[in-house]
């Protein structure tokens, strides 16, 4: 075992840890945070059923961006599936064949459009990256930070081609190092150049997540524009700090049994 | 008139370049002490503001998921930069809805966020101070919080959220809105936004009884807290004497005469309008609110029904269940609170109004959405109700109706420029340069279609444009109230034909 070895060893734990549990404190927060009003942004569904779909298709299809703006959605929505594409391909580095999650990955879809999904991550950055410049109101509302992103997820992207189509990596180690890390009996990491570009870079995505945008992820979902029921008229809805302050308001009936 | 410029119509509506610090000074005024002290603000900013702030944006973020969540989600896609009127009216990129949130996400992110704590430049992140604070002061009174960039975005950022949140904290720290605060101020002491005391709001109803029996011969009544009527009317105080807002009032009451009902206006309650929302005030929006629960206690009536009113109307629908209810000693088999084109429609539908559609012959009407109809709230059982019945009413009592540009009405439409607590003299550039996307679908159905009227829901609508279509040259009394529309249609039963003034004065009873 190499030190380079070791020092990776440690990295992964110590990124997994930060994105496992920055991200599980966040989405603690959310949840834990309430909701006092119905904010709900209407026309929206009266039945949670509704709220479902419409969250499913704000999830799947970016349905409010596709009304506001349709490059920023048809980049942003290539992007995204691309990465998605790349998720599940990535997935057969992780996972043996006799694992129950196997057909995910070894599918048609995923093991075909699967292989060019890094162009596809490419081209969607490149679109989004070509707006923040080019667009004088997007360029006025962008950090720093906001190029920094799309350029680390572009890196990671390009490095990944790079393994892919011209300087392949040794798969057969790589995986043995990754199920070493799942199964605490830790291999040697390949010390290739472009994959240990590859692999920093994803670390560091994994480190930033619970501490940046991309916590638009859960965010999407505690959205109370989004995820609330339109039926304030015909349930009640009250948030617990806003109950206390309700047995003490100001001529509460004697019909109020609370 | 004024000492800005209005903007130009143009016949499609361009998205301007950016010209920074257009608006930059431009403030309402600010609160004095005694307004402040009767909400339960500090009368001044206080010598440590700085941490009152932070202890305030800290305790909102405990208490609103939309503020804490929405706060961290935004990834500056910009996809929300050209929805924003106030943008669109004055080229100030602050007034992007997005740039509007970041004057406070700035803060959050250095005080509250691991990255702006260390990589302030990196994240955008800023100290919070003086200049920030004056900041806010201007470009949070530049947002009418009427939701159109959340429909936009695609995590439903909405910045009428952080705009509540942020006069809160200016609240907390001494430096609220004189307009808003003093109202309230007024709803508490006197019962409604206008301080229009119990015996003058008596007179105003006596006189509108004659009026109606003058023109059409029938007693039409408007009651005042009359105990044990089937329905309590809660309606802007704007309805009982501005223009056209007072012939809205008319049309309600004779919608009720037709129904038969017995219904009343309360004294204790004469103001549906509800400006804690405002300032984001969880607590003042609900004692005033619950005005509303005991005067229908007190009265004992059965059903509420709401007048025209677009962010009263958002209160009463999606907040008086939650901060005056639970609402179990009314008549359950209606909606609870009712909304008076729901309550005409549904009158409507049962056959049980007689028009003459030929009234309002000599308008070709167009209708204005307002925001906080359109997207905070729903009429009717189905999702976009809110659209369809107030249309459904006005072709009901109109044969010429033209709908506006497909992509400024409905859940898309545009606000008057007028709301969230802006409807004030000392805003009128933000206001007029506001209405700059409205006035400009208006004007092409006006050139296309020949239309004369725009009929709107909403007080604060009808005043605002009222004031701001002469700026765009356009006649102020455009603007008309629905039941306006009803009140010149309907038939009332045992009314003279009209053609006939002689008897009607003969049949008066003066
Ligand atoms: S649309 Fe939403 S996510 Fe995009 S910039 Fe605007 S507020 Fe942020
Ligand atoms: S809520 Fe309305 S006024 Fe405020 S930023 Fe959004 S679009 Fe502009």
């Amino acid at each position: 075992m190499t030190i380079l070895s070791g020092v990776y060893i440690f990295l992964f734990y110590a990124a997994m840890a930060i994105f496992l549990l920055g991200l599980a404190n966040r989405i603690r927060i959310y949840a834990r945070t309430p909701a006092p009003l119905k904010i709900v942004t209407t026309p929206a569904p009266v039945t949670q059923a509704g709220v479902v779909m419409r969250m499913t298709r704000e999830v799947v299809l970016f349905e409010s961006l596709f009304k506001s703006s349709k490059w920023t959605w048809i980049f942003g929505w290539i992007f995204h599936l691309s990465l998605l594409l790349a998720f599940f391909r990535h997935l057969r580095y992780v996972i043996s064949p006799d694992f129950f999650l196997w057909p995910l990955v070894n599918n048609l879809v995923v093991q075909s459009f699967g292989l060019y999904a890094g162009f596809g991550i490419a081209i969607g950055l490149a679109g989004l990256f070509a707006r923040r410049i080019l667009v004088d109101r997007v360029r006025y509302i962008s950090n720093p930070s906001d190029y920094l992103m799309l350029i680390l997820i572009f890196a990671i992207a390009m490095t990944g081609l790079g393994m892919t189509y011209v300087a392949p990596t040794d798969i057969v180690s790589l995986k043995m190092f990754i199920l070493g890390l799942f199964y605490f009996d830790w291999q040697p990491l390949p010390d290739d150049l472009m994959l240990l570009a590859h692999l920093t870079l994803v670390l560091v995505l994994m480190i930033i997540f619970p501490i940046s945008k991309l916590l638009h992820a859960p965010g999407v979902f505690f959205s109370p524009t989004r995820n609330q029921v339109d039926n304030a008229r015909e349930k009640r809805h009250l948030a617990p700090w806003a109950a206390k302050l309700d047995a003490t308001r100001s001529g509460s009936g004697s019909q109020q049994n609370g | 008139m004024a000492d800005f410029e209005t903007p130009e119509l143009k016949e499609y509506s361009v998205i301007p370049a950016l010209e920074r610090d257009t608006m930059k000074g431009t403030q309402p005024f600010i609160a004095k002490p005694d307004h402040q002290a009767s909400l339960g603000f500090p009368g001044e900013l206080v010598d440590n503001w700085k941490d009152v702030a932070l202890d305030k944006m800290g305790d909102l973020l405990s208490r609103y998921r939309s503020f804490q969540v929405y706060l961290d989600s935004c990834v500056k896609c910009g996809a929300c930069t050209d929805k924003c009127h106030y943008f669109l009216g004055t080229s100030d990129p602050k007034n992007m809805p997005v740039a509007r949130q970041d004057l406070l996400r700035s803060v959050y992110r250095r005080y509250f966020t691991f990255a702006g704590k260390w990589f302030p430049k990196l994240v955008g992140a800023r100290d919070m101070d003086k200049e920030v604070l004056d900041e806010w002061y201007s470009y949070f009174h530049q947002c009418s919080q009427c939701r159109r960039c959340s429909v936009f975005c695609p995590y439903g950022i909405d910045t009428a959220e952080i705009s509540m949140a942020a006069r809160e904290i200016m609240d907390a720290v001494g430096v609220g809105q004189k307009y808003c605060n003093e109202i309230i101020g007024k709803v508490f002491k006197v019962g409604n936004n206008l301080g229009l005391p119990e015996k003058a709001l008596k007179d105003t109803l006596l006189d509108l009884e004659e009026e109606i029996l003058d023109d059409t011969g029938v007693p039409v009544k408007l009651p005042l807290d009359v105990k044990g009527a089937d329905i309590l009317l809660v309606t802007p105080s704007a309805d009982f004497f501005a223009e056209p807002h007072i012939d809205g009032l008319i049309g309600y009451a004779k919608v009720f005469h037709e129904a038969g009902v017995s219904w009343t206006l309360s004294s204790h309650a004469s103001e549906a309008g509800n400006f804690g929302m405002f300032i984001g005030s969880y607590e003042n929006m609900q004692n005033i609110a619950v005005r509303i629960r005991e005067a229908a206690l007190d009265l004992g009536v059965k059903r509420l029904v709401h007048g025209e009113c677009g962010h009263a109307w958002r209160v009463a629908y999606s907040f008086w269940n939650t901060l005056a209810g639970p609402f179990d000693f009314l008549d359950q088999n209606y909606p609870i609170p009712q909304h008076i084109c729901e309550f005409t429609w549904d009158l409507i539908q049962q056959d049980k109004l007689k028009f003459d559609k030929s009234e309002n012959d000599h308008m070709t009407l167009t209708f204005h959405d307002s925001c906080n109809v359109a997207r905070a709230t729903r009429m009717g059982d189905k999702p976009g109700g809110q659209f369809d019945i107030p249309r459904n009413v006005i072709k009901a009592v109109c044969n010429n109706y033209v709908d506006m540009e497909e992509s400024t009405i409905k859940e898309a439409t545009f606000c008057c420029g007028g709301g969230g607590g802006l409807l004030t003299d000392d805003l009128m550039e933000v206001r007029v340069k506001g209405a700059l996307p409205r006035m400009e679908a208006l004007n092409d159905v006006v050139e296309e279609h020949g239309v004369t009227n725009m009929a709107a829901i909403c007080a604060i609508c009808k005043s605002q444009f009222t004031k701001v279509l002469p700026y765009y040259k356009m006649p102020m009394d455009m603007i008309v109230s629905v039941h306006q529309l009803v009140s010149e249609a309907i038939i009332l039963t045992g009314a003279d034909d009209g053609s006939d003034e002689q008897e009607t004065s003969s049949e008066s009873e003066d």
